[in-house]
């Protein structure tokens, strides 16, 4: 045997090239796989919990039943759904909520997300495997102040997405005794809204719709859930008696409140994910 | 072993084998073919000669490609419904469309099918079996497209020897096929989605453009400098996964080899050229062979064939005819 064979006498070059073939794709296997891997590191961040979609199942279900086609996206009126991005990690391309730049209001009236999407991500009716978050279901399907005389006036919705919670009580305007005069957020924010004397199925600008309140109650008024939320006595800082926004057990956690909420930084903002506590 | 198991191993990562045994007529035509070698030579001289290269398959499938993209991104933005969605999953005037990949990915990593999701993914097995499995590759996949333009550089960086081509061995597209299906069982996550160029690319093209993309764009890069196509060669499980319905396609590029000269120019255009291994001298056994699943259905071989050797062909349909 000559000494360029190696013992199965395959020439040497070719079993060397072969050798270096097989690391090379043990490499690349292992280097994508690690990569594909990364993904976990921001399903793990704390903090980082977002506003999903009204319908969402429990967000590890979520994130592996969504399929990321985004026709969630699609579907609503006020564009409320944006999808996830490479530092979501398994998060990409699933469908999430930022509530303080563009909240869910429900103009579209029966939920068309959870109608829109294919593989029961988002649903109006869980499976019974899947069980329900303590404190994340509804006592009642929630009523649409919009369509509140109609015969059917409520959400097919059964969840909660989060909950409001006055977070900057000392900041609120109405925990102050101010009014509020003028465009909520300015002139600049593209955040829309369905007003239903103005039109009710054509969502505007908020900016075009100015406020003249003596009191402010915008998170109060502009919620569009019945009973979600009311304005309550305190006494203030300074003795005098004052009011107060007091989120109350209907509340779906759709985040309009943040959205219209003049301060800056929203005196009440929604907690994702998070489940009523009486 | 059977054409179909002997085709589908190669696709799997088997280096295709010469043939034990090859049909009567395919034993005469190549006896008849190298004769007269002078006759032979004299042939293939004049076929180079009056041969006018052309790209027009591949013109109609870029055209197709970009359709299909700009169908997506238009229904979303002038609002027009006709296909809402991105490919992974949609809805084509109202039909549930479910990519067959992320369709597995989702069932494997939730563990629970709704009907929806079953009617999306039948549709879209029934379409592709029609038209041809990987065919999704070619005429679809928006990476794909791209990927070709970075081969276009690449090749002209190998011919100025500027870099080289690393092969992977194409065993290993399918251990990534089993163990992204083994990560979504195990991790209950879709993890393979976080790192799909598809749906990363289809969904910046309709929903815009993300941080994601700069994955996209290393990919290229790793293609130009370093293996040529690497993603769909030796990675993509959407790939295999509709090679494994191709499969069973009636559509095909199909093989003549009494018009071949055996040159191999298909074989150099090709993304996965183990699947012309019958145009290599002596290795075609039957007188007209389709490619097999692995083939894309790109058209590339049939547009650099100076002969006519390899066309598509809809298998039964030319016996009908």
């Amino acid at each position: 045997m000559s000494a360029d064979r190696s013992s199965d006498g395959v020439p040497l070059d070719r079993a060397r090239k072969a050798r270096r073939k097989f690391l090379r794709s043990v490499g690349l296997a292992g280097g994508v796989i690690g990569l594909a891997l990364l993904g976990y590191i921001p399903t793990t961040r704390a903090g980082g919990v977002r506003l999903r979609p009204p319908g969402a199942l429990d967000e590890s279900d979520f994130l592996s039943s969504c399929i990321k086609c985004g026709q969630c996206v699609q579907v609503c009126p006020v564009q409320a759904i944006k999808l996830g991005d490479l530092d979501d990690g398994f998060g990409v391309g699933v469908p999430m909520i930022d509530a303080r730049r563009q909240a869910c209001d429900f103009s579209c009236d029966a939920v068309q997300c959870i109608l829109a999407c294919p593989t029961g991500a988002l649903t109006y009716k869980k499976p019974h495997s899947l069980g329900v978050r303590d404190g994340a279901r509804l006592a009642a399907l929630p009523i649409l102040k919009a369509k509140e005389k109609d015969p059917e006036n409520t959400l097919n919705l059964k969840e909660r997405i989060g909950v409001a919670r006055l977070a900057h009580p000392e900041s609120c305007l109405a925990v102050q005794g101010k009014g509020f005069k003028g465009q909520v957020r300015g002139e600049a924010f593209k955040g829309r809204m369905r007003y239903m004397e103005v039109d009710r199925w054509k969502p505007i600008r908020i900016a075009e719709h100015p406020y003249d309140l003596p009191l402010c109650d915008l998170c109060v008024r502009e919620c569009p859930v019945k009973n979600a939320i009311e304005l309550r006595p305190v006494k203030g800082p300074d003795g005098q008696e004052r009011m107060t926004p007091v989120v109350l057990e209907p509340c779906v956690g759709c985040g309009v409140c943040e959205m219209i909420c003049p301060t800056e930084p929203a005196a009440i903002v929604v907690d994702a994910q998070a489940p009523w506590k009486a | 072993m059977s054409r179909f198991t002997e085709t589908f191993m190669v696709m799997l990562g088997r280096d295709p084998k010469k043939p034990e045994q090859v049909s009567e007529a395919v034993r005469q035509t190549m006896t008849l073919k190298y004769q007269d070698k002078d006759r032979f030579v004299q042939e293939k001289l004049h076929t180079r000669a009056s041969h006018r290269p052309s790209h027009e398959w591949r013109n109609r499938r870029w055209a197709v490609l970009i359709a299909v993209n700009l169908l997506f991104v238009l229904s979303f933005w002038l609002d027009i419904q006709m296909l809402e969605g991105s490919l992974t999953a949609s809805r084509f005037v109202g039909f549930h469309l479910i990519d067959l990949n992320s369709a597995l990915q989702v069932m494997l990593a939730h563990k629970h099918i709704i009907v929806n999701l079953f009617i999306g993914t039948f549709t879209v097995f029934l379409l592709w079996v029609l038209l041809g499995g990987r065919s999704f590759c070619s005429w679809v996949c928006p990476y794909h497209l791209l990927s070709e333009l970075a081969e276009m550089l690449h090749l002209k960086l190998v011919e100025k020897k500027r870099v080289t081509d690393h092969e992977f061995h194409r065993l290993t597209r399918t251990v990534f096929w089993v163990l992204f299906g083994l990560m979504a069982i195990v991790t209950g996550y879709t993890v393979f989605e976080t790192l799909s160029p598809t749906g990363i690319l289809s969904r910046a093209l309709i929903y815009g453009p993300g941080l994601a993309l700069g994955w996209v764009f290393l990919l290229l890069v790793f293609e130009v400098v370093y293996s040529r196509r690497a993603w769909c060669r030796y990675v993509c499980p959407i790939g295999l996964t509709y090679g494994a319905v191709g499969a069973i396609s009636p559509l095909q590029v199909s093989f003549r080899v009494e018009h071949c000269f055996h040159e191999g120019d298909c074989r150099k255009v090709c993304l996965v050229p183990h699947v012309l291994d019958v145009t290599v001298k002596g290795r075609a056994t039957d007188m007209n062979m389709g490619l097999g699943p692995d083939c894309t259905r790109c058209g590339l071989c049939i547009d650099v064939c100076p002969t006519g050797a390899l066309g598509y062909e809809v298998k039964g349909l030319s016996r009908l005819l």
